[in-house]
């Protein structure tokens, strides 16, 4: 089984999100990029398939060279080899073409990316793969097995879940439960030591149009500070949020 | 021309996110002076929508999608902004949604903005205010495509009522095999609960509480606001809770009208995963707990005295505004 990982070059969570050029650029000043959540669980599952099942993993991204230590960090983790293609990942459906090129390209069986970024946090771009290549598509994925060409994927729905089978190839939207947080890995001395001579190949964008565009960004108003309500007083709470606040 | 609505149904009744849904469309159509089209797949009583300025609801009745089918449903609504030659497609925020949205995108080769919070700023460049970086900033996206498919966040919009005819059409699209290549085997849902994507509010419990036997003031807490019950990660990691409880920014997002967090000390990615919530409400023993930054009322107290309190006086608050 060949699987692709689709990975995304974001901010860690804590980074102070800030924004340049009149607020139509996100500052990367002093920001630490890491591997998009929702993709790491992805890869982590896709490394168990590789030591268990014995497939292969690729992983891909979208996106300029500064991107490639998050790339190597993937291949330190254990993927066999990676692909940046070269271009500004300017949206999500430019970015999902490109990868649905990679992908036809590749003939990959399954392909993994996270649910949604925690950068634009558009949710589409497993969605678009699957609407390109015609593969079957399961999103919001917190349980995946396969057997021969076929797959069994549990999805988080609105109070519960849900059970499918698919056939291969399929385009999983991934997120925590496909493993637990405490099965993600660290990469280690060897790990790192190995990713340096693992291939990462540089591939030139396909000629695909651009259908949305951030023009500009706004912070959210400041805040005002909390309303403190005594212990003694839980009353005032219940006021508070009828005639105040209005929620109840 | 019109702008085209799926109204999600659950059940064969329409979900509250498809009433938004539809109010926000009907906005969106007097922007454009076109009128009002819902898509409602084996739905609830058309008329319903009219409430909500829709003014023609597609009907579709079919056995073989009792169960939400991505493929399908992306597939049937294509057919249906085809026909109505819509150049606005609006949905909600749902699981459901959110997974065919993408899809239809693609269908319609028509750009895709999701979580958008408002009405568009203008139609011409079409811009709409999305939210960004896990809620810590707003995206103006302009979309240039012809056809426009837009998600919207949960409770950003509200429910404004308005009069339109909600006439029904038997709407009979062709469907391939293809479309139904993906089988559900099972589907488990606790069906007496409010889900935490449907709920207005809702109720989350954090290590603050000790352990999983405290949970009954929270269900109770829950019950009395007829709101949904979350946690807070370490919660769900150490099982005290299901992890479809786990809201966080890798957990299930909140955009509720009202979230309480009790015994939650409001960690980053905690906050990132329910700020888009409109009025939060903590209750902490800690009064350094990060989460005073961020909310809007607190209480400075043990949560198991003050938790049965409020149960109370939301009680008594209940039967004098019944």
């Amino acid at each position: 089984m060949k699987i692709l990982v689709c990975i995304s070059h974001v901010p860690d969570t804590t980074s102070k999100i800030n924004f340049t050029d009149g607020d139509t650029k996100f500052d990367t000043n002093g920001v630490q990029f890491v591997i998009n959540p929702n993709d790491e669980f992805g890869l982590t599952r896709a490394m168990w398939f590789k030591e268990k099942q014995g497939a292969s993993v690729d992983v891909v991204n979208v996106g300029g060279p500064e991107t490639e230590p998050t790339l190597r960090k993937a291949l330190a983790i254990g993927a066999d080899s990676a692909i940046r293609v070269n271009t500004e990942a300017t949206d999500g459906f430019y970015v999902a073409k490109q990868l649905a090129h990679v992908i036809q390209d590749g003939g990959y069986d399954l392909v993994i990316a996270g649910r949604e970024s925690i950068d634009y946090n558009g949710g589409m771009v497993p969605g678009m793969i699957a609407g390109l290549t015609g593969a079957n598509f399961v999103n919001t994925c917190i349980g995946l097995e396969v057997d021969g060409d076929l797959a069994t994927a549990v999805r988080e729905i609105d109070g519960g879940k849900e059970t499918s089978t698919a056939k291969l190839p399929l385009i999983v939207g991934g997120q925590k439960g496909l493993v637990e947080e405490s099965d993600l890995r660290i990469p280690n001395m060897r790990g790192i030591m190995m990713a340096r001579k693992k291939p990462l190949t540089v591939v030139e964008p396909i000629d695909a149009g651009q259908e949305t565009k951030s023009v500009k960004f706004q912070k959210p108003e400041p805040k005002g500070a909390v309303t403190l309500v005594d212990a003694e007083n839980v009353d005032q709470l219940v006021s508070l949020l009828h005639n105040e606040a209005k929620v109840i | 021309m019109s702008v085209l609505v799926y109204t999600e149904s659950d059940s064969g009744k329409f979900k509250k996110s498809a009433f938004e849904a539809a109010s926000y469309a009907k906005e969106v159509a007097a922007m454009l002076g076109v009128a009002v089209t819902a898509v409602s797949i084996n739905g609830g009583d058309s008329s319903e929508l009219g409430t909500y300025g829709v003014d023609k609801v597609l009907e579709v009745k079919n056995d073989d999608l009792t169960n939400f089918n991505a493929k399908a449903y992306a597939d049937i609504l294509k057919q249906a902004a085809q026909k109505e030659g819509a150049k606005v497609v609006v949905v909600s925020s749902t699981a459901d949604s959110k997974f065919l949205a993408p899809l239809l995108a693609v269908h319609l080769d028509a750009g895709y903005a999701s979580n958008v919070v408002a009405l568009p700023e203008s139609a011409s460049p079409f811009v709409v205010k999305r939210t960004a970086f896990t809620n810590k900033a707003f995206s103006m996206t302009e979309m240039s495509t012809d056809v426009k498919v837009i998600g919207l966040s949960n409770n950003a919009f509200g429910l404004k009522e308005n009069s339109g005819d909600a006439a029904a059409e038997v709407f009979e699209p062709v469907l391939s095999q293809d479309d139904f290549s993906t089988q559900i085997t099972a589907v488990d849902r606790a069906s007496d609960k409010v889900s935490i994507a449907d709920a207005e509010i809702v109720v989350s419990g954090g290590r603050g509480l000790k352990g999983p036997e405290h949970w009954g003031m929270i269900e109770e807490l829950a019950d009395v606001l007829g709101a949904a019950t979350a946690c807070s990660k370490p919660v769900s990691d150490m099982g005290w809770r299901p992890h479809g409880e786990h809201v966080g920014q890798t957990g299930k997002p909140v955009a509720s009208n009202l979230y309480i967090a009790i015994g939650v000390s409001g960690a980053i990615q905690h906050l990132a995963g329910i700020n888009a919530s409109k009025v939060k409400v903590v209750i902490n023993n800690d009064p350094e707990a990060p989460f005073f930054k961020a909310a809007d009322y607190g209480i400075v107290g043990d949560a198991f005295d003050v938790v049965p309190k409020l149960i109370e006086k939301l009680k008594e608050f209940k039967s004098n505004n019944a």
